[in-house]
């Protein structure tokens, strides 16, 4: 890096036929380097994409909606249900945790127990997802009992949205100005109603834009449900402990390798409706965000 | 100071669950690592012995005649893919973000920075029935033969050319699946720096590349970094993509670039079956030593980059919320 920035002062300053020369062909080349790498990335990319939701696309039909699975064949209807059920659970189960951490760590940053909540959030994102579902099935599947189970699967679920949920509510209550909690507190609120009634409403697109990543997260996670959802081609019955329940991105998984074309096209669909919900929740957590940035400047 | 306490308990879930997660799994794993020692980390052979015997007891614990469980080549596998992943994914990740930063016509960046931002979001299974369809039959029918053939001379990179399942398949899948993290939180780092740096570099003369290669990036060195150390921590406990590309080798040392292996979140997954086979329970035991040492390499790597981070009085970065 050195030498470039001297090559390029010796150049502007004495320009010669050679150093214009060696200056024009570092630019022309590190753009084109730049220019490379990103349409390898982007074509990679769109090659995932059309494969998913081309063959995706072929692989959908009504039976998908309305069956469930038999075998290696009929619909999606029971692992569609197991992911709604499985990552709302999650979700609503790191909510109140998740938020109130994130309330502590924006606004009580004096102590010791805020940087201490703070650490162990930020290493606990980078736990991968495999030793959290690990642990769960040591505590929760053969441990209590409860066996593969709807529970234990959204306890899992639940830990690894924890730090997204965090997180992001920490920083947008940061991003509510100052001025506005000295407003309330001139009013003779105290701080639990200052928070609760001007901060979190103030915060609250920014915080709902932290709970829909931690959606598709949860939606798109397949390693810690293996051994704590385990899978089921019934519809689950509302039991939330000893009772297996099926999920899209097993289908996805455990259907390819399957020999049948039946259990393909079951995967592809699997795959084409993980990766659309995804990437619309995506779409609409931008939405939200960019409507709050505008929000923001009107104010 | 009343609702500091009553949400205290509350906000401590988050960090209290780190905490039971790598104690409980200690715990569990206890008896397997007594019984294993050292031998887990260096010897290469994980074998459940044999399942139909009665159980003996050895070093105080009840296991199977000819029971042994070391990780060596599990250890060979999640590192090796790793650097491989890591050492393709920071030049394309910072090649990306320079040219999405300053590259791309002005009225395409959002577009482009979007669409970089969303695959970050796309499952890893995603990318593994993509791995699985798309890229093992070209790599192993195709650029692998051909790779033998032309850069043989190279060490690790002399044939057999294997199936197409293996080291470096796992490894540029899991590049693919960290290029966008580094590349979004690069890229918005770029965009973040003082504008009059920019301008007076241009006022000199120099051209815009000149610009963003000798005084931008040096300016977000600490994100670079800091993103690759992340990006590794994700890599290394990357699980289902590497399941269905990586050829689960099992005992199995690589000895080029082409040969199947098996990384410690993938083992975990693909053996828990049979290890429920043994009545003694010490394999599951292990499997739980395996998932314990996992979580402390990620720890000590994201340890490292947050502390990076922090000390570096380097605001934390919002954009990328995956971080």
């Amino acid at each position: 890096m050195d030498v470039a920035v001297a090559d390029v002062r010796t150049a502007i300053v004495s320009p010669t036929f050679g150093r214009n020369l060696r200056r024009r062909i570092f630019n022309g080349l590190g753009w084109g380097l730049c220019a490379l790498t990103f349409l390898l990335l982007g074509g990679a990319m769109l090659s995932i994409l059309i494969l998913v939701f081309l063959r995706g696309f072929h692989a959908l039909d009504l039976k998908v909606f309305t069956h469930v699975t038999e075998g290696t064949g009929g619909g999606l209807l029971n692992a569609i249900e197991g992911t709604a059920v499985m990552s709302f659970g999650g979700i609503l189960l790191a909510i109140p945790p998740g938020i109130a951490a994130g309330i502590y760590l924006a606004e009580f940053r004096r102590g010791f127990l805020a940087p201490s909540i703070r650490f162990l959030s930020d290493v606990l994102v980078g736990v991968p997802s495999i030793v959290v579902g690990y642990f769960a099935y040591v505590t929760m599947v053969v441990g209590l009992g409860w066996q593969f189970s709807v529970a234990a699967a959204s306890i899992a679920l639940a830990i690894i949205s924890l730090p997204y949920i965090t997180r992001t509510t920490e920083v947008a209550l940061r991003q509510v100005p100052t001025t506005l909690r000295e407003a309330g507190f001139a009013l003779g609120a105290n701080t639990g109603t200052v928070i609760m009634r001007i901060c979190l409403p103030m915060a609250a697109p920014s915080i709902l834009t932290g709970i829909l990543l931690a959606l598709s997260i949860s939606v798109g996670e397949t390693a810690p449900l293996i051994y704590t959802a385990g899978w089921s081609s019934y519809m689950w019955t509302g039991h939330l402990t000893k009772e297996p329940v099926g999920y899209l991105t097993y289908v996805i998984w455990a259907f390819i390798t399957e020999p049948f074309e039946s259990a393909h096209a079951l995967a592809y669909a699997a795959a084409f409706l993980v990766t659309f919900f995804v990437l619309l929740i995506g779409v609409a957590a931008r939405i939200v965000l960019y409507r709050r940035a505008g929000a923001n400047q009107r104010y | 100071m009343a609702f500091r306490r009553l949400i205290a308990p509350l906000a401590s879930i988050v960090g209290l669950s780190l905490i039971v997660i790598v104690v409980f799994l200690g715990v569990y794993a206890w008896p397997a690592i007594k019984f294993n020692g050292i031998h887990f980390l260096v010897d290469n052979n994980w074998n459940l012995g044999s399942l139909y015997a009665n159980p003996i007891v050895k070093n105080g614990q009840q296991i199977l005649p000819g029971a042994e469980y070391g990780i060596l080549f599990l250890i060979a596998g999640t590192l090796l893919s790793t650097f491989i992943a890591v050492l393709i994914a920071v030049p394309f990740g910072v090649g990306s973000a320079m040219f999405l930063a300053e590259g791309v016509p002005a009225f395409l960046r959002p577009w482009l920075s979007f669409f970089v931002e969303l695959l970050a979001a796309i499952p890893s299974v995603v990318f593994g029935l993509w791995g699985y369809i798309l890229v093992i039959p070209f790599l192993g029918k195709h650029l692998f033969p051909f790779m033998v053939k032309h850069f043989g001379f190279i060490p690790f990179f002399s044939g057999p050319s294997g199936s197409g399942y293996g080291l470096l398949t796992s490894g540029l899948v899991l590049s693919l699946m960290i290029v966008p993290l580094i590349a979004a939180t690069v890229r918005d780092a770029l965009v973040a720096r003082p504008i009059g740096q920019r301008e007076a570099a241009l006022a000199l003369g120099a051209t815009r590349f000149e610009t963003l290669w000798s005084v931008e990036l040096p300016g977000v060195r600490r994100v670079i970094i800091a993103s690759t150390i992340l990006a590794t921590g994700r890599a290394l406990g990357e699980t289902m993509a590497v399941l269905m590309v990586s050829g689960n080798a099992l005992n199995y040392l690589p000895t080029n670039v082409y040969t199947p292996i098996s990384t410690m979140a993938a083992f975990i997954v693909s053996q828990l079956d049979s290890a429920l086979e043994d009545p003694t329970g010490m394999a599951v035991r292990s499997l739980a030593e395996v998932a314990l040492v996992l979580c402390v390499i990620s720890m000590i790597v994201n340890g490292i980059a947050r502390l990076l981070l922090y000390f570096s009085g380097q605001e934390r970065m919002e954009a990328g919320a995956w971080m």
